[in-house]
């Protein structure tokens, strides 16, 4: 089990450590339901440094990230972010991922902390042209610090105005003393901030500046289990639950990112599930009645039959009822479309719902 | 963690407090702290007689959902229904106002196979 270089810090703040994706991570420090209020009201800090960076540079490196991503890096331009899948030959995916322009002819590619490996090999495979590739997921950190204070309360870290870097926009520049930081207004909680890159050695320095600036902002470090709450309650895709390597980029919705301006693996099915139309579909539904449904559970129609299965869920913090997302067919796919999930021995009623489930005022 | 010395414990990390022939069930303190935040109690079993170990309620917290073992057998006669309301307690005040099930036990030498405050801490490696 590896630990990232906040290890230290997290266990003196008393925090819940758990294994997850190879490391030792905080779960909880608070309890998560403060920890929820506090990013969707004021700012919260992650350290979610086990997530994966790797550096694709050279000549060739646009040509290597056209043939692995869904979407279309042609788009990108430097100090741009661009969200994209992986797709597999098979019809699945092999991971999502941030692409980010650094600079001319090289890009960071950030991937989930359990996928690191599979994407490092899957993406050396398709290496055919030689781009220069480093995989620095050892070496870098990333701390996640998102709410809508976030740009007030860390102003004073930096020379850059942060209000001014639009949403999946990013600069290089000084934060908290370090020179050459990446500062992303990028997030996974749907409360706007930044994401933090900086090296591990600088980490450190960086949290407690964060911290110190943050504290008349009321800041609080924010587990995995927040996480989790935040970005459903956004209705974004965890890799793993919602999207995996058997699961279409068009079944699951991510249709937006999937561009078929251009040729990449396994594009011409996709382009034919496109216009053909899939069989299922990655939805959004609010429980009818005080109950929450789980990652498994079973979903039916009204008249008890099987339609689908949840991939995601929980209770939701920010509006008190259960949540989740789950592939149905096609033809209960329909916003308002009355469904029953079965937990336990029960089939509690639940209506399809137009996501994301929360959104700030 | 806090294990009164004047209760029984369950490996399935439950307290038992006897009064006469009722046995008073809730979780443990630790119980609660690896739940997280508890969002339902459900106790669907009043008035029922079950067995030592059958599943007698389900505790759902924000992040995952537990059942509820029954540390004796027995009736239950009683569900704490302010949880319907305050599921918080269970974190707040396990031992107290967060208690879920009274229980009419049938075999008084269950109560004597229930851990002691020290094997429970002990079980838990507090």
């Amino acid at each position: 089990m590896k630990n990232t270089a906040l290890y230290d810090t997290h266990v003196e703040l008393n925090a819940k450590m758990v294994p997850f994706a190879g490391y030792n991570m905080p779960v909880q420090y608070e309890g998560v339901t403060i920890e929820h209020q506090t990013v969707r009201e004021g700012v919260g800090v992650f350290d979610v440094s086990h997530m994966g960076e790797f550096l694709v540079s050279g000549p060739n490196a646009l040509e290597l990230i056209q043939k692995i991503s869904s979407n279309d890096a042609t788009k990108l331009t430097i100090g741009k972010a661009q969200y994209a899948c992986m797709p597999n030959e098979n019809g699945g995916i092999v991971d999502d991922l941030i692409i980010y322009q650094i600079k001319e002819e090289q890009y960071l590619l950030v991937v989930n902390a359990s996928n690191i490996e599979k994407d490092w090999n899957w993406i050396s495979a398709h290496n055919t042209m030689n781009a220069d590739m480093r995989n620095i997921s050892e070496e870098y950190s990333l701390l996640a610090i998102q709410g809508p204070k976030a740009v007030e309360a860390m102003q004073s870290l930096t020379s850059t105005d942060l209000s001014a870097i639009k949403y999946y926009h990013f600069e290089v520049n000084d934060f908290a003393g370090i020179e050459h930081v990446i500062i992303s207004a990028t997030g996974y909680t749907g409360s706007g901030g930044f994401e933090i890159y900086c090296k591990n050695t600088e980490v450190k320095q960086v949290w407690d500046k964060v911290m110190e600036a943050g504290a008349s902002f009321g800041i609080k470090p924010i587990g995995l289990a927040a996480r989790d709450t935040l970005r459903l309650e956004m209705g974004f895709c965890l890799y793993g639950n919602d999207i995996n390597d058997e699961t279409s980029p068009i079944e699951a919705g991510l249709g937006w990112i999937t561009k078929f301006t251009k040729d990449f693996i396994n594009s011409e099915n996709l382009k034919a599930q496109k216009e053909n139309g899939v069989t299922k579909k990655l939805v959004g539904f609010k429980m009818n009645e005080k109950a929450i449904p789980r990652h498994g559970y079973e979903i039916l129609d009204t008249e008890g039959k099987t339609i689908g299965e949840v991939t995601s869920g929980t209770m939701s913090p920010s509006l008190g009822i259960g949540i989740g997302l789950g592939y149905v067919t096609i033809a209960n796919s329909n916003i308002d479309t009355q469904i029953q999930i079965q937990i336990r021995k029960k089939q509690i009623p639940a209506t399809v719902v137009k996501l994301p489930f929360y959104s700030n005022k | 963690m806090n294990i009164p010395a004047d209760l029984k414990y369950s490996k399935d990390h439950e307290w038992v407090k006897i009064e006469g022939d009722i046995a008073i069930v809730g979780i443990t303190d630790f119980a609660q702290s690896e739940l997280g935040d508890i969002v339902y109690v459900e106790v669907d079993t009043v008035d029922e007689t079950l067995d030592k170990e059958e599943v007698f309620g389900t505790v759902e917290a924000v992040k995952t959902v537990s059942d509820l073992f029954m540390p004796i057998s027995g009736e239950i006669v009683e569900f704490n229904e302010t949880l319907e309301e305050e599921p918080e307690l269970v974190n707040s005040d396990a031992y107290g106002n967060g208690w879920m099930v009274k229980i009419k036990f049938s075999d008084a030498s269950e109560v004597e196979d229930l851990l002691t405050p020290e094997a429970y801490k002990e079980l838990i490696g507090a």
